[in-house]
């Protein structure tokens, strides 16, 4: 069954089309991801399957409810943690989970009982009479995942849910989401620009400038490069690119300060390299092929240069 | 359409807020007494009053008055503040309608309101006014008219503002014309004319003239300037209309 069916989404502002025409399904159970650096329409996707943003044109079903039409039912049944921290530093985790509890119209009992149950689940229980302000920023993510899942939703959506943490909470939080998952088989739609975390979702969706340009699971998506990728510095990078073309017929990308070459076996084409090319070689390092890579190949960027500074304004 | 439990933890949040900036509190309690002190003795023997009160009795109404005026709209600047913070998404994507969260921002912004007023009704005996249990339980009738004319127009400017700097530059713009054209500090009937049509239209004038019906019977030339009636017919449009037009701007915006 289809928990989330997305169909020819346009969203502009303006004149940017922050979603220019996107399609996709996800199935119950299943975790989905969004894969794409800033800007590139991810929050605008999840604020419209939400209910939080309208759109111009296109259909979004989320649990069978129409996300224009049947907007309150769409909300009841889903779960959201933003992109940026939205709880009440004022109050402490418990009141910020009761808030939350009797805004879905809970009892105080379940509420009670619920907000236990979570509390120990992310490891906050001997915090929660503790004001929010007093938490460190991997505290206040967990307890924002603690309080997306009190109403038991049915999708769990997280708009870069590690966004601004230190690796070490950051591999936490994810350990902490899969073992969640595991437990109460919640489908999960979750958006990052981090390649490393795309990898637990069952599928990705890349997305650059509002389009989606591939959507696979993580393993087919790097099979799909068929083979590694060896990245060589040279001190004339044209010169290079020309004779790698000649004596390999290969054909090599500009990526940053040196080229990226795909091959098939990268650890016996690297000793050719040295043998082969007349234009001296600065540097020689290989990879296998990564998310990194499918992005750099189907986009012909990295995803940390796509990031335009100018488009990282707060948002409201 | 409303959600009742939802409105009751949007006002308990609002009141744990309140009573945990220590600040505010003390602010809003000590804002009033400064007046009534300052102002008031200052003033009482520079202005020749025929008969009836003095200007310390003559001013506490518009002090209540005051207070709400600054208790209400300075309230609603959680909506602003929910907005710049985040947590307005947290209960706009939450399964009830635009106006409970409106009527949740009413209600504790009214509440708080009337909560401080009627802290103020303690001076009237100091001062030498005599209240009894009747006027109290009118004062906190027509407190609540007024706050909830006062908190909806505060609502529905702050639906349109997104930053808090905003905020404050409208709301001054707003608060000290609509404090000093309320006939808290002079009788309404001392302005020119052609600033005195703006108190017709300004919710606080009906407000205080209400409270000086209560609070000053006797008043000689500071009593009350218009009929009870005027006074309740109009807070209560205002604050109708003005609900209304917020819960709209608030289902528009998001
Ligand atoms: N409220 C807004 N007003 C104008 N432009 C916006 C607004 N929100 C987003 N955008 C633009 O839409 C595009 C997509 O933004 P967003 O969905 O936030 O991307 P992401 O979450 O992938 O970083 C960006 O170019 C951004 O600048
Ligand atoms: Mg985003």
């Amino acid at each position: 069954m289809n928990v989330i069916e997305v169909e020819q989404l346009v969203k502009s502002y303006n004149s940017v089309k922050a979603v220019d025409g996107v399609t996709f399904n996800v199935t119950e159970g299943e975790t989905f991801g969004f894969l794409g650096p800033n800007g590139a329409g991810k929050t605008s996707t999840i604020n419209i399957l939400c209910t939080l943003l309208g759109f111009d044109s296109g259909n979004a079903q989320v649990n069978g409810y129409d996300c224009v039409k049947e907007s309150l039912k769409v909300r009841s049944s889903i779960g959201l943690v933003f992109q940026e921290v939205t709880l009440d530093n004022e109050l402490t985790a418990h009141e910020n989970l009761k808030f939350h509890c009797y805004m879905y119209n809970m009892s105080k009992r379940l509420a009670n009982e619920r907000i236990d149950e979570i509390l120990e689940v992310v490891g906050l229980e001997d915090k929660r009479s503790t004001a929010v302000k007093k938490f460190s920023g991997g505290m206040k993510r967990r307890l924002e995942i603690a309080r997306g899942l009190l109403h038991r939703p049915k999708v769990l959506f997280l708009d870069e849910p590690t966004l601004g943490l230190d690796p070490q909470t950051r591999s936490n939080v994810w350990e902490f989401i899969s073992t969640l998952k595991g437990s109460l088989g919640t489908t999960v739609f979750m958006t990052t620009h981090y390649m490393d975390e795309a990898e637990v979702c069952d599928r990705i969706a890349i997305i650059d400038a509002g389009k989606i340009i591939a959507c696979e699971s993580p393993g087919s998506l790097k099979s799909s490069l068929r083979g590694d990728t060896v990245y060589i510095k040279t001190s004339d990078d044209g010169r290079a690119c020309v004779e790698l073309h000649e004596k390999f017929n290969l054909s090599a990308r500009k990526i940053g300060s040196g080229l990226s070459i795909i091959v098939e076996a990268g650890e016996k084409f690297i000793p050719k390299i040295f043998e082969s090319l007349e234009t001296p070689v600065l540097s020689v390092s290989m990879k296998r092929p990564s998310l990194e890579d499918v992005f750099i190949n189907l986009t012909g960027k990295e995803i940390r240069e796509a990031q335009p500074a100018a488009q990282r304004s707060p948002r409201r | 359409m409303l959600s009742y439990k939802a409105i009751y933890v949007i006002v308990l949040r609002e009141f744990k807020r309140f009573f945990r900036q220590k600040g505010r509190l003390i602010t809003t309690i000590a804002r009033p007494l400064i007046w009534l002190i300052i102002v008031g003795s200052g003033f009482v023997h520079l202005i020749d009053v025929e008969s009836g009160a003095n200007y310390i009795q003559f001013i506490l109404p518009g002090i209540i008055g005051m207070t709400i005026l600054f208790t209400s709209v300075f309230s609603t600047i959680s909506v602003v503040w929910d907005r710049e913070f985040g947590f307005l998404r947290e209960m706009l994507v939450a399964p009830v309608s635009r106006v409970t969260i409106v009527i949740g921002k009413l209600i504790s912004g009214t509440a708080l309101s009337v909560f401080q007023g009627a802290l103020l009704l303690v001076v009237a005996p100091i001062v030498g006014l005599e209240i009894g249990v009747a006027d109290i339980l009118l004062m906190l009738f027509f407190m609540t008219l007024v706050a909830l004319a006062i908190t909806s127009l505060g609502l529905f400017v702050a639906s349109f503002l997104t930053s808090l700097e905003g905020f404050n530059v409208i709301m001054n713009f707003i608060v000290l014309p609509m404090f000093f054209l309320s006939g808290a500090l002079y009788p309404v009937d001392n302005l020119p004319e052609a600033i005195k049509f703006l108190s017709f239209i300004n919710p606080l004038c009906y407000g205080v003239d209400a409270f000086k019906h209560v609070l000053l019977p006797g008043g000689g030339n500071l009593s009350a300037e218009l009929p009870l009636y005027v006074d309740i017919f109009f807070v209560l449009t205002f604050s109708i209309v003005m609900t209304f037009l917020s819960a709209l701007v608030f289902e528009k915006r998001k």
